[in-house]
């Protein structure tokens, strides 16, 4: 019974194999199948050569992809056969058709074990091969005492132990707690000395994954290593056998130095310099030669010794020797060669600070991006997007959008959300950007996913300057004969957005533009319809005065799909039609779309996904998050509130921040004290209370992880609620290192930004912060503007937002670093929950020279920003005035200390806070009666009504009601207009006159309903 | 992991030999080797020897009929994989004397046995000629 003697099975194969076509093959099997299967039923007769037969048979059926659904017991039991031959086939075919967790393994387990143990080599081998391949947890556990022991046992032979090497790497795998035993890192670093190159290489790629995850254990492999790699670069004691093309086993040699690129670095000097060498005379030596393996396998130790010394980031010299021969690599004839040298420079520029040499291969690069093999143009383009930076962006893009057309389809997709985020990255300016995605869309529309035109116009929505520019743009494109679908949603977006700025244009009347936008519509799918019913909507909207003949054609078209079977598109002609007979007060509906709130591209984290890898992770990938990307630099900072931060100021928005009360100049202190209306509130002595306020949830809740950052943040937002007790907003942190003294006064500043949404918030001689708010109903965003004034770096950057508990806030990433006379902007989004007079703080501060700067700035997310006026009929006010009938939904108020000034000023004031006067509804010419919309998350728009009657005689006083469905909201609003009237921010000082007697201010804490009651009471 | 998989299949892209060192079902299998099978066999002697395919790389070597295939993870060297494919293609040229198609085809558990001896868990173990057929030598001695 010879090896070749297998003849049933050399039958069937070949039977198979004269099969004329797949069903033919199909009824082969099929047969053979039930042949075997009624074979193994018969257990008895079977003979032990049989049995043989039929497995190699299972196998073979299997892997030409049937499924072989029973015998995986025969398999099994083969492994307990006496002799070698079965026991072989048992072995190997167990390990191709099972998996780790199948349960007849488990069967298999002691007979194993037994092999593993037992004094048989082959029969060692055998095992040890199946366990390496297939062993799982459980196999984990009870085998690997038995294999580390024949891996270090110096009476095993290498045939074993290089077995059991790669059969504990696997056990690792499964189970890395079998390498906790004392000392196993010596016993590593002792194998190591190995002598016989087969052992050698197996317990390489076992080192290659120990060091992957810890590679602090394996510091004593290190210099063996080197010597390894050494022997085998010097050609010192390497066997004939080991030897490929002359070359001493490469394999062993692209191992070791795969080993060595996960120490962080070699700080021996001796070692360093031995490694030196060798990588020199490897990067030297390798010359191309005529035998094409010798040249592979020569090539093969190159690069992988390029990819060690970018990973120990040599000296400049040797640095630019690997992007030279690289450069080399991108130009020869070699397409192997060429594809790794692309490759390589790609890694090259994730380690590495090499991108200006790299920048000189770019001619060549793009070149390849136009390579008859779609390897090598893949690895071209992910060059040119990995070097893209601001100073080749619009050449790379370009040439990007160049080979769209050409490219083939397998790579459009890849292709064009490349540019596309290439174009978002490094914009020059933001209407490069609008021309590149459009072009993206006009030349493989196919290709480009929704986020691609989802993110333009967030981009236009959000950039005012942007939106005529788009909208001329898209018009152009829409002009022309053929057009893209995605062409068509984007350009209804955005004419229906924006056509209004270009109407003074030729061809861009409101009613020439929807009929470019309609000659569409029977041309596009049911997903794009909708987007063109919002287009006519908003364009209609626009027009003043209205155009009967154009509302009549678009009504008609609502009316014709208001019974369309799509659910998206009736819903929409319905709404519309309606909304546009209700006429121009819910027109308000269909006004321009909000700012987006900014975010990641989405563009970038899909990309960022589609890199994700299940393997192990590689030595340059651990390298690439440990240090940021070269490619990322030169547009990302530093985040000096980065991922801890967020977290902290979570846990510091339960900090009350009372500063709304002690204002500058304690105006408030004076009110109170004088009009009276608190003065039955308890007072409390507000330093010891406030501080136990502030104290407490930090103390309790506190992040327990938190980070030195965050304990920072945890004192200064102690200091600055203190301060804010000692009645002033910016507060130095420690008095002696802050001497940057503000420009202008902060305070007045502040109160500014409360009545309007942009301006200068804080400015000293070395920054500027600006702000630019946008509001819309209970959610805000504002951009903090922080400018460098001066001509070097401002560093150490840190803003923290001190948040009450009424709002939600969020803010981006603050760099670092603000460059010199550079300008970064933050942007910040709100979240107003519940009504409330808090104020939000932000604590700033940065270091410029050796000046610590600290500042605590409120911001003015104030209560007023909630509001939206609304204009009520009489017969509207009246009915909800007498709805609400008294304390604590309406209170009264008389109001003394204000300050004096005619009527028109004070309706003007209220009108300033988006409280709409409604002139005409109360009959007394004294009074004031005005309407407001409140927003907050969890109330929405809550109506609040007001009346102010005036005394002509005495002007200082005044008696204010004021009514809305929420009592907190009524009280607030109540609270909120009195400091107005009181303290008039543009003139504050004018507007205290110095109180009799200092009494401290009443606090009432915002969520106190006791303290509320009492505040209503009075 | 290394090596992923080893395929050998023939010009008409039927599979002579299929070993994975993960695991994978019969389905997915069958997918995988339909998709690189004519991704690589579309290519031609000016391409190079390397083809991505989802997460891992393709490093293929034609020899007459036969296509070798072998997975990789991404940042495995390429052109040691390449190399290694002719180690293995000589190894068995030892043993059957210049192999062909058929030879792996007729002598499918040889063909396993030396690919056996030559890589464990995706990782290589032996790269000496003589130490890959020693046991195969040993046994066809013994019977």
């Amino acid at each position: 019974m010879t090896m070749h003697g297998m003849r049933g099975l050399s039958v069937f194969i070949s039977d198979v194999r004269n099969c004329q076509n797949k069903d033919q093959e199909r009824l082969r099997i099929d047969k053979e199948l039930g042949n075997v299967r009624n074979r193994f039923k018969n257990e008895k007769g079977l003979t032990p050569y049989e049995k043989k037969k039929y497995v190699w048979k299972m196998l073979y059926i299997y892997m030409l992809g049937y499924d072989v659904d029973f015998g995986h017991m025969k398999a099994v039991s083969l492994i307990s056969a006496p002799k070698y031959p079965e026991k072989q086939v048992g072995y190997i075919v167990t390990s191709c058709l099972l998996n780790e967790n199948h349960d007849f393994l488990r069967l298999a387990i002691n007979t194993v074990r037994n092999d593993i143990i037992g004094r048989n080599e082959t029969f060692q081998c055998l095992a040890l091969t199946m366990v390496g391949n297939i062993g799982g947890r459980e196999f984990a556990e009870s085998l690997a005492p038995d294999v580390q022991k024949l891996l270090l046992s110096s009476s095993c032979r290498p045939l074993v132990r290089k077995k059991a090497a790669l059969c504990l790497l696997r056990l690792y795998r499964k189970n890395p707690d079998i390498v906790n035993v004392d000392g196993w890192a010596d016993r590593m670093a002792q194998l190591l000395d190995e002598r016989d190159l087969g052992v050698l290489t197996s317990s390489m790629s076992l080192l290659v994954a120990l060091v992957s995850n810890n590679h602090e254990a394996y510091w004593s492999c290190l210099p063996k290593c080197v010597k390894i790699l050494e022997r085998l670069a010097r050609n010192q004691d390497v066997p004939q056998e080991y030897t490929y093309y002359g070359i001493p086993s490469p394999w062993l040699q692209v191992k070791t130095m795969r080993v060595l690129q996960y120490f962080p670095t070699i700080e021996d000097p001796y070692t360093r310099r031995t490694l030196f060498e060798v990588l020199q005379r490897i990067l030297m030596g390798t010359d191309v030669v005529k035998n094409v393996n010798k040249n592979n396998a020569s090539h093969a130790v190159l690069f992988e010794a390029l990819a060690l010394v970018m990973h120990l980031d040599a000296e400049k010299e040797m640095m630019s020797q690997c992007v030279a021969l690289l450069g080399k690599f991108i130009a020869v004839r070699e397409p192997n060669i060429r594809y790794l040298g692309l490759e390589n420079m790609t890694r090259m520029l994730m380690v590495t600070d090499v991108q200006e040499i790299i920048k000189r291969h770019q001619a060549q690069i793009i070149t390849s991006l136009k390579d008859p093999d779609v390897s090598i143009r893949r690895r071209a383009l992910d060059l040119l997007y990995g070097m893209c930076d601001v100073t080749n962006a619009k050449d790379i893009v370009e040439e990007l959008l160049q080979y769209l057309s050409s490219a083939d389809f397998t790579m459009r997709e890849e292709l064009s959300l490349k540019a596309a985020i290439l174009a978002e990255k490094f914009a020059p300016d933001l209407s490069w950007y609008v021309d590149v995605i459009l072009q993206l869309i006009d030349k493989a529309g196919d290709f480009i996913s929704d986020d691609i035109w989802f993110r333009v116009v967030q981009f236009v929505t959000n950039n005012d300057d942007l939106q005529t520019y788009a909208a001329a743009k898209v018009k152009e494109y829409l002009d022309k004969p053929a057009v893209h679908e995605t062409m068509v949603k984007v350009s209804a977006y955005i004419l229906g957005e924006y056509s209004h700025l270009l109407a003074r244009r030729p061809g861009c009347s409101p009613k020439e533009i929807f009929s470019l936008l309609h000659e569409k519509l029977p041309t596009v799918s049911t997903t794009t319809i909708p987007i063109l019913l919002s287009a006519y909507a908003k364009i209609l909207m626009h027009i003043h005065p209205p155009d009967q003949e154009l509302q009549s054609q678009i009504w008609a078209i609502f009316n014709k799909y208001e019974s369309c079977i799509d659910a998206e598109i009736q819903q929409r002609a319905v709404e519309y039609l309606a909304l546009c007979q209700r006429g121009a007060p819910l027109m308000d509906i269909l006004a321009e779309m909000p700012k987006f709130p900014e975010r990641k591209s989405s563009l970038i984290k899909r990309a960022e996904y589609s890199e994700a890898d299940t393997a192990e992770q590689s030595a340059i990938k651990l390298r690439s998050q440990q240090q940021t990307s070269n490619a990322l630099v030169v547009t990302d900072q530093h985040p000096a509130n980065g991922a801890t931060s967020p977290i902290s100021v979570g846990e510091l928005s339960l900090v009350k921040v009372p500063s709304m009360i002690t204002s500058e100049n304690d105006t408030s202190t004076d009110l109170s004290q004088q009009n009276g209306a608190l003065s039955n509130v308890d007072t409390q002595p507000p330093s010891a209370d406030l501080l136990s306020d502030i104290l407490g949830p930090l103390a309790i809740e506190g992040p327990p992880g938190a980070t030195v950052q965050s304990e920072h943040n945890a004192i200064s937002g102690l200091e600055g609620g203190s301060d804010a007790v000692d009645g002033s907003a910016i507060v130095p942190v420690e008095e002696q290192t802050n001497t940057v003294q503000p420009i202008g006064n902060v305070a007045e500043r502040f109160h500014a930004l409360c009545l309007k949404d942009s301006g200068v918030l804080y400015e000293d001689p070395y920054i500027q912060i600006g702000i630019k708010a946008e509001w819309r109903g209970h959610h805000g965003r504002l951009v903090l503007f922080l400018g460098n004034k001066n001509t070097a770096p401002v560093v150490s950057v840190q803003a923290i937002i001190l948040t009450p508990a009424h709002l939600k806030m969020e803010l981006s990433l603050v760099p670092d670093t603000i460059p010199p006379r550079a300008q970064v902007q933050c942007p910040l989004e709100v979240v107003n929950l519940r009504p409330s007079r808090d104020v939000a703080v932000l604590d700033f501060s940065y270091k410029f020279g050796t000046n610590m700067v600290n500042v605590k700035l409120r911001l003015p997310a104030v209560l007023n920003k909630f509001l939206q006026p609304i204009q009520v009929t009489a017969e509207e006010f009246f009915s909800q005035w007498r709805s609400l009938s008294g304390p604590p939904l309406k209170l009264q108020e008389v109001v003394r200390g204000v300050k004096p000034m005619p009527l028109p000023e004070m309706a003007n004031l209220l009108n300033s806070f988006r409280i709409m006067i409604c002139p005409g509804l109360d009959p007394n010419p004294n009074n004031l009666v005005a309407s407001t919309t409140f927003y907050s998350e969890s109330m929405r728009a809550i109506l609040c009504l007001v009346r102010i009657e005036t005394d002509p005689a005495d002007r200082t006083q005044l008696r204010m009601t004021l009514a809305s469905g929420d009592p907190t909201l009524t009280f607030e609003l109540k609270e909120f207009i009195k400091e107005q009237l009181i303290s008039i921010p543009t003139a504050p000082r004018e507007a205290a006159p110095a109180p009799a007697a200092a009494q401290p201010t009443p606090q009432i804490p915002p969520n106190d309903p006791a303290a509320i009651l009492a505040g209503l009471l009075s | 992991m290394g090596i992923r998989f080893i395929l050998m299949v023939n010009k008409q892209g039927q599979t002579r030999l299929a070993q994975y060192y993960e695991w994978l079902t019969l389905e997915e299998r069958r997918a995988l080797e339909g998709e690189i099978v004519r991704k690589c066999l579309a290519r031609n002697e000016q391409q190079c020897s390397f083809v991505e395919h989802r997460n891992y790389k393709i490093v293929y070597r034609r020899y007459a009929s036969l296509f070798f295939l072998v997975g990789v993870d991404n940042d495995e060297n390429e052109l040691a994989i390449l190399e290694f494919i002719h180690l293995l293609v000589e190894t068995m040229d030892r043993h059957f004397g210049n192999v062909c198609e058929l030879d792996i085809m007729f002598h499918l558990e040889k063909a396993h046995f030396m690919l056996e001896e030559m890589v464990m868990n995706g990782s290589i173990v032996e790269t000496s000629k003589a130490n890959i057929l020693s046991p195969i030598q040993l046994m066809e001695k013994a019977s």
